[in-house]
């Protein structure tokens, strides 16, 4: 083979290889470590898949944060005001957490309705709202609108 | 008056972009020269405009102008004066001006430090940052004129800058990160010029150079700063979180450190010419990128500000624009640049282009993990988040390897290498890396595989390097004079991958060996932090600053034998005009390990929540970048940079060769 097409040839084969390791790395890793978002009506609804990372976000409960008196552990209903869900974290809440706010939280549900958080993030400022939870209570309070008879539910 | 007089000045400064963008790129064409020589005035003009509406927007700060909707939005009156000056920059609008500045500034720049360029060069580069300049002043005059008047309801006071940015971290961060990411202007009007006039060749590179290497180094110290501030007023501890807003900063510098070792080989061989141009244009384009995700309010964050639709468009049709015409033009003018250069499969020309695919790599996978959570929002087909996880798995093993191969390509050759006196050079680094990194792993008490391939590769480069400069000054007139005798673009490369090595380093230790707990305390208690140190918690207190009230406790850092190593004041503040809380982290500093506190909230009448951690070799992440930082300058300040260029020799006495002992014949071999 000509020198210089012989080169051209271990360069292209370099790109290959490097892409296609890269390819086969970022899907391996994207499979592992997406995080779905669903909103308390889904999780009530048992949507939600058990023991995978999930991201659950919406309201803090108003007179639902629960702290246990030993430890940092803490309990609090997030709701769309249509369902809420229990979540239980251990650690230290952001600046920002409060009843009436806005927030999501990282973890996984663990097979009896209780969502175990590991990450609880409330974002900088308290005008924000997180996007996934603006969307959640929209589209709870829809549902509310259309069936008018179960919105007592809350 | 003065915000009207801002907001002329930014119009006219419109004016002067577009007639720079127009009437040298005009003569470079039609080959007038007087047409050309409008290039540097222009460039001068537009600069002072920009300058004076800075100048104006600031001084509105600095009176306290609440007249003025964007400092009634983003100042108060109770405000430090060093905070309201960097105010400036904290919302949306100034930091345009900021970002305009800095451009015009860079493009002053190119026409003060050109003297060795050609006129048509030169027209052709400052008519093409003309350009983007005026993407930019348009966005602001149209969209985001920091001038707009609240009449006739003037505000009492103003609202107050965001407490998160009332910070040190802040007044520089933003403009040494712009600095960075406009820079990489340059390098693009450069390689847009060489692309119209077809001159692509290893003078174009040596002029590309400095100012390439000049955005890198100011992104490098921009993103560390950012890292910084972080770690020790927004993260509570962490020091990258693979937060979007970061990954748009860190991909202009993966490519941009891909694009300054291509420029190399373009330099110094020839070769590589269009992958050094296509370069360029993706790094100034993942700028723009940037720019984009953090201005338009697609991803939310500190610091995305007021999200506008129409902002967000317009933005997303500049970066289109670039784009689309830069890879336009690529694709019509590229093919006419060739090389005859040749060189073998373990030369430093492969080496260098296999540095190239593992940046480009990373670059492409950071902004997969960027992008994709965004581009299946737009489509309606869920909301996920991309975890750290994966971007620790996938860009550790590509870091590792960029650093093994940065060990060993530090001795390879131009044209060709010879393997086995390659091997037989590595044996010794190989030998004392491992041997260092077996000690480490003792030292910190665990073994585990990621803080040895870290760590290995880290050392793999100290080592090589040292060993590199060893051999390199080796002189009869002895080791000082051979020292002095290497070139300081030879100095810049061993302090920029010194740096990488440090970074590496204190990524891997603080990431591997770092220790963290959240605890419950009461004042009197006792817990232990890690790494041999107790925190006691003697009391709580209040106090008032300027314009917050905070509340503070005070621990007592004990060493593993009891003695009193610091004391720290970790503090809650309540800012009075936001109402916001904000968290001041007590770290008690060190080369080594960081002993580091925060306050939580109050969990019961006498209890806190505490997060305790010990951090070792976190610095170096910082220190490492300062390195980067240093090298870039050194080689900028290279002797033959400043040389009259007159005629072209073939670059093949190159400093960074060193001595040619035992060079090869130059051939294919592979």
């Amino acid at each position: 083979m000509h020198p210089i097409r012989k080169k051209r040839l271990t360069i292209v084969l370099f790109l290959v290889v490097g892409v296609s390791v890269a390819v086969a790395l970022t899907t391996y890793a994207l499979r592992q470590n997406i995080n779905l978002f669903y909103d308390p009506s889904q999780i009530a609804a048992g949507e939600a898949p058990v023991d995978v990372r999930i991201r659950a976000g919406g309201m803090v409960e108003e007179a639902s944060v629960i702290r246990d008196p030993e430890s940092l552990k803490v309990e609090f209903k997030v709701t769309d005001f249509s369902s809420s869900v229990l979540v239980e974290y251990t650690g230290i809440l952001p600046d920002l957490f409060a009843e009436g706010q806005g927030v999501v939280a990282m973890g996984r549900m663990d097979g009896r309705g209780r969502f175990v958080a590991d990450q609880v993030l409330a974002k900088h400022d308290e005008t924000y709202m997180p996007p996934e939870v603006n969307d959640a209570l929209e589209k709870a309070a829809e549902n509310r609108a259309r069936q008018a008879e179960t919105s007592a539910s809350y | 008056m003065y915000p009207e007089l801002g907001q002329m000045a930014l119009i006219l400064a419109l004016l002067l972009a577009a007639l720079l963008s127009v009437v040298p790129l005009v003569g470079s064409v039609t080959g007038r020269e007087q047409l050309q020589a409008f290039a540097r005035p222009l460039t001068a003009g537009l600069f002072v405009f920009v300058a004076l509406a800075f100048a104006l927007l600031t001084h509105a700060f600095m009176t306290d102008d609440f007249s003025v909707a964007y400092v009634a939005n983003n100042s108060n009156s109770l405000l430090p004066w060093y905070f309201k000056f960097s105010a400036v920059w904290g919302g949306h609008e100034g930091s345009l001006v900021l970002w305009i500045l800095m451009l015009a500034g860079w493009a002053l720049a190119v026409a003060v430090f050109s003297k060795q360029l050609p006129t048509v060069m030169v027209a052709q580069v400052l008519s093409v940052m003309g350009m983007v300049t005026v993407g930019f002043l348009l966005f602001t005059v149209l969209t985001s004129n920091p001038f707009d008047r609240i009449l006739p309801n003037i505000p009492q006071d103003g609202a107050d800058l965001n407490p998160l940015l009332q910070d040190f971290g802040l007044i520089i961060h933003p403009p040494m990160l712009y600095m960075g990411y406009v820079g990489f202007s340059v390098a693009f009007a450069f390689a847009i010029a060489a692309l119209i006039n077809g001159r692509l060749d290893a003078a174009w590179a040596r002029w590309s150079r400095p100012w390439t290497t000049a955005a890198w180094a100011f992104l490098s110290l921009g993103i560390a700063l950012g890292s910084w501030w972080a770690y020790y007023e927004l993260g509570w501890g962490g020091w990258w979180f693979w937060d979007p807003v970061e990954n748009a900063s860190l991909l202009p510098w993966l490519s941009g450190t891909a694009l300054i070792h291509s420029l190399a080989v373009t330099e110094k061989r020839g070769v590589f010419k269009s992958w050094t141009v296509l370069l360029a244009i993706v790094t100034f384009s993942l700028s723009l990128l940037g720019t984009f995700l953090v201005r338009s309010g697609v991803l939310t964050s500190v610091h995305s500000f007021a999200s506008d639709p129409e902002r967000g468009t317009f933005l997303l049709a500049l970066l289109a624009i670039t784009i689309v015409s830069s890879l336009a033009l690529y694709a019509f003018r590229a093919p006419v640049v060739h090389s005859r250069a040749r060189y073998a499969g373990l030369s430093r020309e492969v080496f260098l282009l296999t540095n190239n695919v593992l940046l480009v790599a990373s670059t492409l996978l950071v902004l997969v993990g960027t992008l994709y959570p965004l581009v299946l929002d737009y489509l309606d087909m869920g909301r996920l988040s991309i975890g750290e996880p994966f971007f620790n798995l996938t860009f550790s093993p590509l870091a590792v390897a960029a650093g093994l191969l940065m060990g060993a390509g530090i001795f390879s050759r131009w044209k060709n290498t010879d393997g086995g006196w390659l091997g037989r050079k590595l044996l010794w680094p190989l030998a004392i890396s491992t041997v260092f990194t077996a000690a480490v792993m003792v030292v910190y008490g665990e073994f585990k595989p990621w803080a040895f391939a870290g760590t290995f590769s880290a050392s793999w480069i100290v080592v090589a390097t040292f060993w590199d400069i060893w051999e390199k000054s080796a002189s009869r007139k002895g080791r000082v004079h051979g020292l002095r005798r290497q070139t300081r673009s030879y100095y810049g490369m061993v302090m920029g991958h010194l740096g990488m090595a440090i970074v590496m380093a204190g990524a891997t230790i603080a990431s591997n060996y770092g220790l963290e707990r959240d605890v419950r305390m009461s004042p009197g208690d006792q817990a232990e932090i890690g790494g041999g140190y107790q925190a006691v918690f003697t009391e709580i207190g209040n106090r008032r600053g300027a314009n917050f009230t905070a509340e503070y406790g005070r621990f007592e850092i004990l060493d593993a034998d009891g003695r009193l190593v610091s004391v720290q004041y970790p503090e809650k503040r309540q800012y009075l005009v936001q109402r916001s809380v904000m968290t001041e982290a007590g770290i008690d500093g060190g080369l080594f390990r960081d002993v580091f506190i925060a306050v939580g909230e109050r969990v019961s009448d006498d209890a806190w929540a505490i997060r305790l951690q010990y951090k070792p070799l976190v610095r170096w992440l910082w220190l490492g970048s300062i390195f980067m930082a240093i090298g870039g300058f050194l080689a900028i300040s290279d002797r033959r940079y400043r040389l009259k260029i007159k005629a072209e020799k073939p670059a093949k006495q190159s400093a960074v060769d060193g001595t040619d002992a035992s060079r090869t014949p130059a051939g294919v071999t592979s």
